[in-house]
């Protein structure tokens, strides 16, 4: 097994893994660079994203080779912070419509109590 | 008179492979992580709880950046340099992004180099991925002397969005921090190779353990995680 003397891989791997990275680099600097907008820009920028920080994890930090015990120790718990994202989206996103209701152009000033009697 | 007999120990049983093996090895006594060093259980476990303050800034930079009715400045201008008389978008950060991945490759050989007691090529490589590091480094110090001349301050900006500064300061400062940390530990690792500390296994400075290349590893994975880190900085703040 590869643990007894460490991690020792042939330096092949490290060189293919360095090249692929610089391809998805390019790749996503290039939907910046010809201006690719709306959800072909998102999925683009996502899926070289993803592919990037898989590859690193995966073959320079040797994530493939560890065992399982190591692997669902580290990558599972980040899972959470999906939680924290969708609750962080559902809130931004009120901010942002409560915030045009009361503060943008046009719009009502915030409801304030006037007494009955001024109406 | 009684003759001491020899018992054989044999070798490790083999351990359980798969998600069997998942689970005998976090019930089984003394350690989880077999075969694992412990500096670099430490290390991962440090990197998980970083994961976290990552990506709390990042998911923090979303909520500013959902909620504000100002316009966001973009990006793709506001990084744009001016070279050789074109305005090229973009193009200092992803020169950034080339050189920390670069360091990234060299990392990942010193440590292969190192796991084969190979002294000289595990410290020039070490001492490559500091040095390209320091550049990272620098080209972000270059980076946020023009925004701060632009007049880009964490509570506001010319271009749009008073958020855009506090975010920017905020995740590239915590992120230069570490590659600038990452520098330094690289070079006091590469003194380690060089002065074999790691062949002759002399107690560390600060943990009195015996040296050993296993360090060169853990060093390792500190230094991709900086890459990585960089890798969802750069997507969700340069190109989003």
């Amino acid at each position: 097994m590869a643990h007894a003397q460490g991690q020792q891989h042939p330096i092949g791997i490290y060189l293919k893994i360095w090249g692929l990275l610089f391809v998805l680099s390019t790749a996503s600097y290039l939907v910046d660079y010809f201006h690719f907008q709306g959800h072909l820009r998102w999925s683009l920028i996502i899926i070289f994203m993803l592919l990037k920080a898989g590859l690193i994890v995966a073959v320079f930090m040797h994530m493939v080779w560890e065992r399982l015990a190591l692997v669902y120790a580290i990558l599972v718990p980040p899972l959470l912070l999906m939680v924290l994202l969708g609750i962080g989206a559902l809130d931004g996103g009120y901010t942002f419509l409560a915030r045009g209701t009361f503060f943008g152009p046009g719009s009502a000033a915030p409801a304030q109590h006037v007494p009955a009697q001024r109406r | 008179m009684t003759q001491p007999v020899m018992t054989t120990s044999g070798g490790s049983l083999p351990l359980p492979e798969g998600l069997q093996g998942f689970v005998a090895d976090w019930s089984s006594d003394q350690r989880a992580f077999k075969g694992v060093p412990w500096g670099k259980a430490m290390m991962w476990i440090f990197l998980l709880s970083d994961t976290f303050i990552f990506s709390s800034f990042l998911i923090a930079y979303m909520w500013v950046r959902m909620s504000t009715t100002e316009p966001w400045p973009n990006p793709s201008e506001v990084f744009a340099l001016t070279l050789w008389g074109k305005k090229i978008p973009l193009i200092l950060i992803a020169i950034m992004t080339f050189v920390l991945i670069s360091s990234s490759g060299t990392m990942a050989m010193a440590v292969k180099f190192g796991y084969e007691k190979n002294k000289k090529m595990t410290f020039i490589l070490l001492l490559i991925t500091a040095a390209l590091g320091a550049t990272f480094v620098g080209m972000q110090a270059f980076e946020w002397t023009k925004l701060i001349e632009e007049g880009v301050r964490p509570w506001g900006n010319p271009m749009g969005a008073a958020q855009f500064g506090a975010a920017f300061f905020m995740i590239t400062g915590f992120h230069g921090t570490h590659v600038s940390i990452g520098v330094i530990f690289l070079i006091i690792v590469a003194i380690k190779v060089l002065r074999g500390d790691l062949d002759h296994e002399r107690p560390g400075f600060l943990t009195g353990r015996k040296g050993n290349y296993e360090i060169v590893e853990t060093m390792g994975l500190y230094w991709h995680f900086v890459d990585l880190v960089w890798v969802f900085i750069f997507a969700f703040f340069y190109l989003w």
